[in-house]
Parts: structure tokens; C-alpha cells; sequence
């Protein structure tokens, strides 16, 4: 999944971690080729081999074992600087894929994600609706998450979509990513929270336009309203929770979870 | 709650799970087979005059790798557990761990792990070897260390009394707050994880502090700071890291501690507390403690590669200065731990580069042991055989940590099996196969006989194997993205490397079966493979000048060093042991002090465990009292009378003349 995603962020996320490994690999393979060649050649038995007892000092060879890992340590560095920073989840994605930039007029989809025991919120203020343990986004349209919990620490992770972020109670995390393929894909916690913690899994549903439109209508004609008494229930624990879908949510209820109020202002 | 008893009460005896009762049945019956065979053969007596209240560094020493070794059992057993959890639950299948109780063998079998069996392995390594090395006659506060040894064996006891009296943390091994609070983990567990980790961690800061003394003050005539051996060097920065860094642990519990008992609000979101500040403080103990452990074996791993090389160690200064960078360097990386929670990139990448730094000094080293090994002579002895597996799986193991260091990669593979693999890579491939490459150096010095060697190879070829089958597919479910801690699965293709990494698993038990197997072998064998010379491996450092085992005064005469490798150019120059005009040695006496008041404060660690405040009052009390009240006993030390020492050296000048090498 990790090396093979569906969004352009996982993607250079994937190639770095590529790059990073082949880069290592310089280093690495001889290494090991080296230890097995010299164990094997200056073995006892071996009388054919030079044996200097008293050597241990090449001011070359010293100069070369401290430098060959720093040159190493130089390009990873510049790498891990410059990817860092492209790939930093609070920035705001710049480009849908290689090669085409965002037009200015898309308008980001934005998502504020609740982690709940053992269950995830996901809410959608621009179009006022909310799911729970499932979620849905359109293809080539940036993706803006808020995310925090009202629990305990966890992580959101959709390893198709962008690396993880942890969503921590009273604080906001964000994360930024673009789904390219359609189809469906699995998301989790990546950090323990407790009992219900292996089934806090949802899918993630990345679509066509025209589908999530249809997707939104469907929600906003099925679903119940999110309140804050619904949400009171909702939070309680719960194991494997199958997804629910809300038509209606109070604006301020996200507002009031993250800032871990107990009534609506 | 009651004020007798506290929370204590028949409620908390956990009968209703039967795999709890089957393995109490177990320990009982051990218990009792063990109690009975040391009553049968009388040997109660020799063990508490001998081991319990020695303050010899070198039997404590030994008493910490024992302990280990114990520990590890748990600690493995527990990894079985996991294991084979993984493996059974997929396709709906709950397995046979429930969540409760699954959650306490992860976050167990990580505490054992690092905190009692890594630890005193590394701990236990040094106090046999160090004064050996440095040709001194113990360590500087010889009382201090046996107390330091009992207080980890009290940390130790709490944590496996809460296996049949309450429960234990299940919160994962560093217990992050929310979760381990009060209002989330209501119950004992964690109690007794601050507990059991606060007492032990008295122990380890107390050795550390017992150490860097020894090392600093007790060195041989001559022995200057660029003399000393590598092993000593590693031990000297390992010791600095855990002063350093233990009292930041202390803290950080005792501050989770004041949250759960008395209402404050550090870690919590009330009040203007932050569990982002405990998750910070915990890894800048955390990371150096990664560097802690395995230090020592790097010096074990140079010593080894000198020594079966028969040749000087490559590079003695670089490799002296890569070990004081790595030390310094460790302090810088913590971040590296959590570039997940949302910090900027600046100080993502500030971290991830500082973390990659530290690879250039590890990377000097295994270019110092590589071309020890170029141009020598090496004979393929146990230790030598460790130390190759060592330097071929720590570079893999390296290099997915250094890739771990790289922000955007971490945010995919963090808190996966790829991570959960990485820790082990280094830590089995570094720490395990280290201490094993020591135990099998050392051993013949420490009890005058070599291990046997069919047995250890078999220990040897089951752990590497076993390894790289346990842990090579956890990489590879990392990559598939699956996360650590999971309980049960939905994918069913990933079971195959579930499978693998079981199979792996039962691998390594062989391995470690063999190991028990090798030192019963040994034991039996013992007079086939005595060690006379005290010289077994044609060695290079102090500790092989004495006989095996070495007298309780380690040296009739104190040595006088003149080169890096003394004892190698001891024998360049035609050393002749000195066979008369001994003196008589000034030794420390042995005593109960350090286990009775190691005792009280295991008392102490139940009853806060259990709200049992006047117990608790009352053994914290005594604690402090007998603490003070032992440091009155002026009755510390005895002579060895000069006679005595002529009769055991004159036994030794004896046997290297029957045994010539």
C-alpha cells in the first residue's frame, strides 16, 4: 500500500523513500561484501593472507571511512530538507499531480476529523453534513484536514492518500493531500488508543466529481442530525463501529470539541 | 477502599482467566521445585554468604546477567504470545488474547525487554568486566552496587507481582498520557509500571554514578584516558548518558504519578497541561537510553574483533571519538521520535538531519572493525561468529533507522511493523547478539571453563535465522502499511507474513533453548574445557593477566600499563608473574544492607500501588532510616591476609606450570 498509493502526496512520499534507500545503498552493500570478504580471507587457516598485527593507523583510509558517511549524510540531508518541506502536511498542496498545477479556482475540500473511542467523526462544514468510520472525496480536488480528538491520542492515517498525523485532544493537527484514483481505501489509527483500537478502521472513498456530489445528496436526504446531545451518545465507547452518516451538523460542534467545551455557546 | 488493605481486596486475583492461572500454576510449581532443590542440597547458606550479600563486582555482575536471563523468558514468552495472536486472528477470528489482556503483553513484553533484561545484560557486562580491565580490585562503591543490583530486582518482582495481583499497563511501553491517566487507565497497571521503573531506575542511576567513579578514579598506574580499552570507553559514556538521563525519567513518572494520585494536571488537557510535553520528555530520556544499551556492545564488539583478529584495534582514536560523538549527539535527536505530531518542517528536518549525523560516527566504527578484521588473522570462536552476524545485520538495521530519520518517510512508516522491525533489527542484531558475543568472550574468565562449543553454535545459527524470519516480513508488512499494536486483522493476504515472522519466532526460542542447553553441556563438561592459563583467547587487555575465575581481589599486584592493549604488551615484553613477596589486600566486607533495604522499598512500591498509605508510610520510613542508619557501619572492610593471597597465587604459579600454554 505504502509503495503503491492512489495520491500524488503518498507518491513523493514513496519516492523519497526510495531514493533515500538507494542512496544508503551505496554505502550498505559494500559494507557487508566487504565484512564477509575479509572474515572469509583473513581466516585462520588462511596462511596465504598477509597478517600485520601492528597496523592500525591509514591516515587515508581514516579520512575516507570518516567522509564517505558524511558526503552521504550531506546529499540525505539535502534531500530530507528540501522534501521536509514540500511534503510538510500544514502546507497547502500546490500541485494536483506531476506536471499540473492547481488551478485557482478549485476550491479545497476542507474535512474536521474527530478521533472518538474507537471510532472516527468526520465532518464536512462546507456542506454541512458529518460520517462516522467512512468517508468520501472527490478526485483532483485538494483535501484540507483539521483533525483532533476527544479521546485519547491517536493517528490519522490513510496510507493510499498522504502519511499520518496524530490527532491529540484541545489541540488541532492539519494535513493537507489529493486523492488521484478512484476507489476504495483503507484508514486507520496508526497510534494505540486503547481496547477498540485494531477496529477503529474506516474506507475512504475517493471518487468523481459527479459521484460525490450524488454522494453529498445522498447523505443530506438519508442521514440524521449530529447535535450536541447526538454527539454526547456518539462518544461513548464503542467496538467496530459500522459508518453512520449525519444530514445535518451544528457548526459549532467541531469548535466545541476541539476546545473540549461541554455545551454549545 | 479500605484502610488496611487499600484497593486491595479478593477481586484482584485474576481467576477467571485461565491462562493467567495455568502460568501462576507454572511459576508456583517452579517456585517450588526450585525452593526445594536448594533446600535439599543445603545451599541457602552458600547463596546468601556467597552471592546475595557479595559485594564482588564480579558476582553481582553475574547475578545481573542471570537476571536477565530469567527476565528474558518472561519477556519472550510474551513475545509467543503476540506472535501467535497475530497469526490466528484474521478472517472475523477474535484469536485468543482478549484486548485487555493482549494490551498488557505488548506494553509488557517492551518494559521487560529494555528495562530487565537489555539493561541488565549491558549493566551486567560492565560490572564484571570493567575493574578487570581498568586492573582494579572492585568498583569504587562496592556497597552501593549491590544495592544498586537489588533495587533492579525489586523493579523486576513489582512488575511481575502485577501478572497475579491486579494487572498490569496497558498502554504501551512508554505509557503516554491520556491514555495511561487516570481517567482512561483507572486501574493498577500503570501504577505499577511508575513503580516498578522508579525503583529500578534508583538502581541504574546509582550504577552509572558507582561506574564513571570507578573509571575515573580506580585506573591501573599508567592507564591514561587514551590507554584505557574501548569496552571501557563505551562503558565510561554509557554510564555518563545514564546520569544524565535517568533523573529525566524519574521525573517525567513522578510527574504522571502526581496526576494519578493527587488531581494535578501535567499531562492533561484541564488546567493547562500538555501531553505533548510528557511525550517530549520521555524520548529525551528515551533516545539517549537507545544509545545506553547499546554502547557497551560496541566496546564488547571492538575487544572481540581485536582480539580474534589477533591484531591491534583499527583506529583506536577514531573510534574513541566516534563513541564520545554518538554520546553527545544522542541528546539532539529525540524529536525523531514524533515528527508525526505536528511540528514545522524546520525543526522536522533539523531532527531528521541531526539523526542521520549520528550514522557518520556508527558508520567510522564499522569501517574501524572492518579493517581490524583486514590483514588478520581471525579465528572463528563464538564470539567472533556473534560479532559478524552483528556487523551484517546492524547496517540493515541502520539503514532503515536512517530512513526512518527522514520526515516524509516516517509520516508512512511511523508506528508501523516497518518501525516495529527497525527497533528490533538494531536492537536483537546490536544488544541481543552483543551480549551474546560477550557472555561467550567472558565466560571462560568468569568461571574458569569455555561455553561448549557445538551448543552455541547451534544458539547462534537459531537466533540469526530465527531473526531474519521473524522480523524481515514485519518489514514488509510496515511497507503494506499495516500498524503496530493491531490485535486482529481484515486483509487476509497478509497472513502469510504473520506466519513467516512465527516461524521466526519459534527459530529463536531453539536459539535461546540452545544457549540453556550450551551452559548445562558446559557445566557437565566443565574439566574437559577448564581454561589454566586464565588467557583462554590469546587476549589482549588486563582481565586475561589473572587466573579464571580471577581471586576476589581480582589482582595479587596492582598492573602498570604502559600501552593501549596492556596485557598483549605485557607479553611482547616478556612479562614474568611476580611468585613471591606478597602483601596483604584491603578489601570491602560483604553485607545484607543492600538487599534488606531493596526489600523495604519493594514493600513500599506494593502499598503505594494499592493505596495502602500507612504500609507505604511505614516501609518508606524504614527505607530512608536503615539508608542513613547503614552508612554508620564503620565495619566496611577486612584484610586479606598476605599469606593467604601467597596461598592462592602460589595454587595459580602451580597450575600455569602443570598446564603450559
Amino acid at each position: 500500500m505504502v509503495l503503491n498509493p492512489s495520491g500524488d502526496v503518498a507518491n513523493q512520499q514513496r519516492d523519497l523513500l526510495v531514493s533515500s534507500t538507494a542512496l544508503m545503498l551505496v554505502i550498505i552493500i559494500p559494507v557487508i561484501v566487504m565484512t564477509i570478504v575479509f572474515a572469509w580471507r583473513y581466516r585462520h587457516s588462511n596462511k596465504q593472507a598477509r597478517y600485520e598485527p601492528n597496523w592500525d593507523h591509514s591516515i587515508h583510509l581514516e579520512l575516507l571511512i570518516w567522509a564517505v558517511p558524511l558526503l552521504i549524510v550531506i546529499a540525505l540531508g539535502a534531500l530530507t530538507w528540501v522534501g521536509t518541506h514540500m511534503l510538510d502536511p500544514y502546507r497547502p498542496i500546490d500541485r494536483i499531480k506531476a506536471g499540473l498545477p492547481i488551478s485557482r479556482k478549485i476550491k479545497p475540500l476542507e474535512v474536521e476529523v474527530v478521533a472518538l473511542d474507537w471510532k472516527w467523526l468526520f465532518i464536512y462544514p462546507q456542506y454541512g453534513i458529518a460520517t462516522v468510520n467512512s468517508i468520501a472525496a472527490p478526485l483532483d480536488r485538494p483535501i484540507e484536514f483539521k483533525i483532533t480528538s476527544a479521546s485519547v491520542m491517536n493517528s490519522l492515517f490513510i496510507p493510499a492518500l498522504a502519511g499520518q498525523i496524530y490527532a491529540m485532544p484541545g489541540m488541532e493537527t492539519q494535513l493537507h493531500a489529493v486523492a488521484n484514483k478512484a476507489g476504495d481505501y483503507q484508514g486507520f489509527s496508526g497510534n494505540f488508543s486503547g481496547a477498540g483500537f485494531s477496529g477503529m478502521r474506516f474506507v475512504f472513498k475517493a471518487m468523481l466529481d459527479a459521484d460525490f456530489d450524488r454522494w453529498v445528496a445522498r447523505v443530506k436526504m438519508r442521514g440524521g442530525a449530529l447535535q450536541l446531545e447526538t454527539y454526547q451518545k456518539l462518544k461513548l465507547p464503542s467496538d467496530k463501529q459500522p459508518p453512520l452518516e449525519f444530514a445535518t451538523v451544528d457548526p459549532q460542534l467541531y469548535p466545541v470539541i476541539l476546545h473540549r467545551r461541554t455545551s454549545i455557546p | 477502599m479500605s484502610a488496611l488493605l487499600g484497593r486491595l481486596s479478593l477481586d484482584v486475583f485474576p481467576i477467571h482467566e485461565p491462562i493467567l492461572v495455568a502460568t501462576f500454576a507454572g511459576v508456583a510449581l517452579g517456585g517450588i521445585t526450585l525452593i526445594s532443590v536448594l533446600t535439599y542440597f543445603q545451599l541457602w547458606g552458600y547463596l546468601w554468604r556467597e552471592w546475595f550479600t557479595t559485594i564482588d563486582h564480579k558476582r553481582i555482575g553475574i547475578m545481573y546477567i542471570v537476571m536477565a536471563f530469567v527476565m528474558l523468558f518472561r519477556g519472550f514468552t510474551d513475545a509467543m504470545l503476540m506472535r501467535a495472536q497475530q497469526v490466528v486472528a484474521f478472517g472475523g477470528s477474535e484469536g485468543f488474547l482478549p484486548p485487555h489482556h493482549y494490551d498488557q503483553v505488548f506494553t509488557a513484553h517492551g518494559v521487560i525487554m529494555i528495562f530487565f533484561v537489555a539493561m541488565p545484560f549491558v549493566t551486567g557486562l560492565m560490572n564484571f568486566a570493567v575493574p578487570l580491565q581498568i586492573g582494579a580490585r572492585d568498583v569504587s562503591f562496592p556497597f552501593l552496587n549491590n544495592f544498586s543490583f537489588w533495587m533492579t530486582v525489586v523493579g523486576a518482582l513489582l512488575m511481575n507481582t502485577s501478572l497475579f495481583v491486579g494487572e498490569f499497563a496497558g498502554a504501551g511501553w512508554l505509557a503516554y498520557p491520556p491514555l495511561s491517566g487516570i481517567d482512561y487507565s483507572p486501574d493498577v497497571g500503570i501504577d505499577y509500571y511508575i513503580w516498578a521503573l522508579q525503583i529500578a531506575g534508583i538502581g541504574t542511576l546509582l550504577s552509572g554514578v558507582n561506574l564513571i567513579v570507578t573509571i575515573i578514579k580506580l585506573r591501573a598506574p599508567g592507564m591514561t584516558m587514551m590507554k584505557m580499552p574501548i569496552f571501557v570507553w563505551t562503558a565510561l559514556c554509557t554510564n555518563v548518558l545514564i546520569v544524565a538521563a535517568f533523573p529525566i525519567l524519574t521525573v517525567v513518572l513522578a510527574l504522571l504519578s502526581l496526576d494519578r494520585y493527587a488531581g494535578t494536571h501535567f499531562f492533561t488537557n484541564d488546567m493547562g497541561g500538555n501531553a505533548m510535553m510528557y511525550i517530549n520528555l520521555i524520548w529525551i530520556w528515551g533516545h539517549p537510553e537507545v544509545y545506553i544499551l547499546i554502547l557497551p556492545l560496541f566496546g564488547v564488539f571492538s575487544e572481540v574483533t581485536a582480539t580474534f583478529s589477533g591484531k591491534k584495534i583499527f583506529g583506536y582514536t577514531s573510534m574513541v571519538y566516534a563513541t564520545v560523538v554518538i554520546t553527545i549527539l544522542s541528546y539532539l535527536v529525540w524529536l525523531h521520535h514524533f515528527f508525526t505530531m505536528g511540528s514545522g518542517a524546520s525543526v522536522n528536518s533539523f531532527f531528521g538531519i541531526t539523526t542521520m549525523i549520528i550514522s557518520i560516527p556508527t558508520g567510522a566504527k564499522i569501517f574501524n572493525w572492518l579493517f581490524t578484521l583486514y590483514r588478520g588473522r581471525i579465528r572463528f570462536e563464538l564470539p567472533m561468529m556473534w560479532t559478524l552476524a552483528f556487523m551484517i545485520t546492524f547496517v540493515i538495521g541502520g539503514m532503515t533507522g536512517v530512513l526512518l530519520a527522514v520526515p516524509p518517510a516516517d509520516f508512512v512508516l511511523h508506528n508501523s511493523l516497518f518501525l516495529v522491525a527497525h527497533f528490533h533489527n538494531v536492537i536483537i542484531g546490536g544488544v541481543v547478539f552483543g551480549t551474546f558475543a560477550g557472555i561467550s568472550y567472558w565466560f571462560p574468565k568468569a568461571f574458569g571453563f569455555k561455553l561448549d562449543f557445538f551448543w552455541g553454535k547451534m544458539s547462534f545459527w537459531f537466533w540469526v535465522v530465527g531473526f531474519y524470519l521473524a522480523f524481515m516480513p514485519l518489514y514488509v508488512l510496515g511497507l503494506m502499511g499495516v500498524t503496530r499494536r493491531l490485535r486482529q486483522f481484515d486483509d487476509p493476504s497478509l497472513q502469510i507474513w504473520f506466519v513467516i515472522a512465527a516461524i521466526g519466532a519459534a527459530c529463536i526460542a531453539i536459539g535461546i533453548l540452545s544457549f540453556g542447553i550450551q551452559v548445562f553441556v558446559s557445566i557437565r563438561r566443565r574439566n574437559e574445557l577448564r581454561d589454566h592459563s586464565g588467557d583462554p583467547w590469546d587476549g589482549r587487555t588486563l582481565e586475561w593477566s589473572t587466573a579464571s575465575p580471577p581471586p576476589t581481589y581480582n589482582f595479587a599486584f596492582t598492573p602498570v600499563v604502559h600501552e593501549t592493549d596492556a596485557w598483549w604488551d605485557m607479553k611482547q615484553r616478556g612479562f614474568r608473574r611476580p611468585a613471591t613477596g606478597f602483601n596483604a589486600i584491603h578489601m570491602p566486607r560483604n553485607t545484607p544492607a543492600g538487599l534488606l533495604l531493596a526489600a523495604v522499598a519493594g514493600v513500599f512500591g506494593f502499598a503505594v500501588v494499592w493505596h495502602i498509605w500507612w504500609l507505604a508510610g511505614l516501609s518508606f520510613s524504614i527505607v530512608i532510616a536503615g539508608a542513613i542508619f547503614h552508612t554508620f557501619n564503620y565495619d566496611r572492610d577486612f584484610q586479606i591476609e598476605a599469606k593467604v593471597v601467597g596461598h592462592t597465587e602460589d595454587a595459580r604459579t602451580q597450575e600455569l606450570a602443570q598446564f603450559p600454554a
